[in-house]
């Protein structure tokens, strides 16, 4: 069962470039964690696929397995996990995460960084 | 289910015996902290692979009784 899961996770993470595992969706966060890094991708006019972990338990444990990483939200680009609320606004305020995006091809707004 | 702030600062202490560290509580419900660790542990590591070391060390209690912690590494 947890191959079938990280199966979909490495399918869902390699068909679309950004992918942020989170509590709720993107158009309504609940947690505040999840909230920050919308707001970061959506201020970076970066498209990318929400997946909401809370409508199921058995994926909200397979990520964590899957990237050893303890907590949602985590954030994935081009199949690689970057990091969670944390290291995002970090990445974001220093610019990592701009120049991570371009480095790998994907569109995003920088006169608003 | 909580944890005590006396209860994280012994795990991290245990865990970077020779690092600074600061238990910050940001709501007073013993749920809600943020930690700030500057250790030589963390020397040649990148942000991801130092915050991983700071969970390993706390073990299960990040995501389950803990439910939020901040995180702020760097290297001593």
């Amino acid at each position: 069962m947890t191959d079938a899961l990280f199966a979909q996770i490495k399918k869902d993470i390699s068909e679309n470039d950004v992918v942020l595992y989170m509590k709720g969706s993107a158009k309504l966060p609940h947690c505040g964690f999840s909230a920050t890094v919308v707001q970061i991708l959506d201020r970076l006019g970066v498209t990318f696929k929400d997946i909401d972990i809370l409508l199921d338990p058995a994926l909200r444990q397979a990520i964590k397995d899957f990237s050893n990483w303890p907590t949602i939200p985590q954030l994935y680009v081009k199949g690689e996990f970057v990091g969670g609320c944390d290291i995002i606004k970090e990445m974001y305020f220093n610019g990592e995460l701009q120049e991570l995006l371009k480095s790998k091809n994907i569109a995003f707004n920088n006169k608003a960084a | 289910m909580p944890i005590a702030r006396t209860t994280l600062e012994e795990m991290l202490q245990k865990g970077f015996p020779n690092a600074d560290i600061e238990v910050i509580e940001l709501a007073n419900d013993g749920d809600h902290y943020e930690v700030r660790i500057a250790s030589d542990s963390f020397k040649n590591l990148n942000t991801v692979a130092q915050h991983r070391l700071v969970y390993k060390t706390l073990g299960n209690c990040v995501g389950t009784t803990l439910h939020a912690l901040a995180l702020k590494t760097s290297v001593k």
